[in-house]
């Protein structure tokens, strides 16, 4: 019985890893048709050093990812502090808040935006898209480092502050120091979402200036090279480290 | 989510007479909570408010033409029949796709808690849950890889069976649920998991003791003390799989109409944003409708893994 489950698990992985695989394989095949008997070549990697669109765009994705997880996580650790360290009317109907941006599809979420940053003027392009993107990820932050403030004890606080330190002084010295993996942890949690955000950007993104996933896009329904292969192969490599690095650091205690 | 804690409480006077010589308390909390809740308001709450509005208006407001206020678009399903088939191939994608999720999920949770352990457990875990957390839209892309003709599945079918004809799907409703099954599955499992690792043992081998079959451990204990996970992994499974449309667009060419892909379309082709709104805001009304019913569910859900 216990062979028959490891063989599951061991079918379940190979379902979900075959088509990355060969996603990545396709980008190492020298065939422009994605032609089989594979046939081992770096000319696609070579042709994407020289193709500014795709560079561009990735490079917009990195920069927007890093001003998301940036502001995010600011916004939203402080959000996290007033509500796990407060008590206030209201606080339950602020907690329930956080969950629309997550809960809602994102084709919603985006056309709304879109409705309303051409309504109100602020239009599309890069500002529109790092105003999406945060509000995408502050949520996760607030649930992430308020999940870390529960074990950040409240009395440690409290005894700084009876010694004589001030509210922001014990912050700083107390509580900042103790939540910072929380925080570190949040902030790549932030730049993963803002990285393998699509549905969003595709709506908010202009002519000059887009991302990664949405330039990836425009290629799959207008035709392609084994290009695509090559950066989506870099990109999932990028996230994939940023989650690995995330589960080490969310995970205070867990074996190293 | 954050909770209540005893320390806080008893200490929130003395917090108050400290900081009252600088600020009353509720100012600074206010300060900690406007920026993060101004900005969802700027880039949520508001947009879903102008796009309620939006839905009732006669035609997209470019120009100077007077704007009416109409309930046309709401009345769309009524007027334009073709879209309710769309609807019900939308939310029968969605079953398919949650219940393949549910079926393998559930499965490959109860192989996790029952067949392995330790350190084995915590990479399988990682291992499951990594694809999740990478890009959707690429995970999809990867498949036509896999699904198209003379791709990679339809190679292994010619090499096993040089005779027999090609097996590609890719461009049919078998290929989106496939991918879509791909994206959701995680987590599934992972809301599985959680249910079935807080399942004592003991239980079980007492049913075991007592002569109870496994298929009567399985539907009289682990189903039902697993249902949490069960139902809070097929709501949000099958609340994004209904809104999707870059998933049936890429897989399914042709045969890959959606409400997803017809909202889109009013934004990006057909340039009707009151249409879209209004279609919009009956998924949403749909999502709404599923959250509520299964909130008490999902608040316990969630608790685990938030």
């Amino acid at each position: 019985m216990t062979r028959l489950g490891q063989i599951f698990l061991g079918m379940i992985l190979i379902f979900l890893y075959t088509p990355i695989l060969v996603l990545m394989a396709m980008g190492f095949n020298e065939s422009e048709l994605y032609e089989l008997p594979f046939r081992f070549s770096t000319r696609w990697y070579s042709a994407l050093a020289s193709n500014t669109e795709l560079l561009t765009s990735g490079f917009n994705s990195i920069v927007l990812a890093v001003t998301t997880a940036v502001v995010a996580t600011t916004i939203g650790t402080l959000a996290a502090l007033a509500l796990s360290r407060r008590s206030f009317r209201g606080r339950s109907l602020l907690q329930l808040l956080l969950l629309p941006p997550i809960a809602i599809p994102w084709l919603i979420t985006g056309t709304a935006m879109l409705i309303f940053f051409f309504w109100t003027g602020i239009g599309r392009g890069m500002h529109a898209l790092i105003i999406g993107h945060v509000a995408l990820a502050v949520p996760y932050v607030v649930l992430v480092v308020g999940t870390g403030m529960k074990s950040v004890r409240a009395d440690l606080e409290e005894a700084a502050m009876s010694l004589g330190s001030t509210p922001i002084h014990a912050f700083f010295a107390i509580t900042l120091p103790l939540l910072f993996p929380s925080i570190l942890g949040a902030a790549l949690f932030a730049f993963a979402v803002s990285l393998d955000q699509f549905v969003i950007s595709y709506f908010l993104s202009s002519p000059g200036y887009t991302t990664l996933p949405v330039q990836i896009y425009s290629a799959i329904r207008k035709g392609f090279t084994p290009e695509i292969n090559a950066i989506s192969t870099l990109l999932l490599l990028g996230s994939m480290t940023a989650i690995l690095i995330f589960a080490r650091f969310a995970k205070p205690g867990a074996p190293k | 989510m954050p909770s209540r804690s005893g320390p806080n409480e008893a200490s929130t006077p003395q917090r108050a007479s400290k900081g009252a010589r600088i600020l009353p308390q509720w100012v600074s909390t206010t300060a900690l909570l406007l920026p993060a809740y101004g900005w969802l308001t700027l880039a949520v709450f508001l947009p879903l408010l102008t796009m309620f509005l939006f839905s009732f208006m006669n035609k997209t407001p470019m120009g100077k033409a007077p704007i009416e206020f109409t309930l046309r678009h709401y009345r769309a399903f009524i007027d334009q029949p073709y879209l309710i088939k769309i609807a019900t191939n939308t939310l029968l994608m969605g079953l398919w796709t949650t219940l393949a999720c549910a079926v393998l999920g559930f499965l490959a949770a109860l192989a996790l808690v029952r067949c392995t352990t330790g350190a084995r457990r915590e990479t399988l875990l990682i291992l499951i849950l990594l694809p999740f957390w990478t890009n959707g839209l690429v995970r999809v892309f990867s498949w036509t890889m896999v699904l198209r003709e003379n791709g990679f599945l339809d190679n292994i079918w010619h090499w096993i069976a040089p005779a027999a004809g090609s097996i590609a799907i890719l461009y049919s409703r078998e290929a989106i649920v496939i991918g879509l099954v791909h994206g959701y599955l995680p987590y599934m499992i992972l809301t599985c998991y959680i249910a079935l690792v807080t399942i004592d043992d003991a239980i079980i081998e007492a049913a075991q003791s007592l002569g109870a079959r496994w298929w009567v451990i399985l539907t009289k204990i682990l189903i039902p003390l697993a249902a949490p996970g069960l139902i809070s992994g097929a709501v949000l499974t099958f609340v994004p799989v209904i809104g999707s449309f870059m998933e049936p667009r890429i897989l399914g060419g042709k045969v890959g109409v959606t409400m997803g892909t017809v909202i889109e379309d009013q934004f990006t082709q057909a340039f009707n944003w009151p249409l879209g709104a209004s279609l919009s805001f009956t998924l949403l009304a749909v999502t709404m409708a599923i959250f509520a019913t299964f909130s008490g569910v999902l608040r316990r859900g969630s608790g685990g893994t938030a």
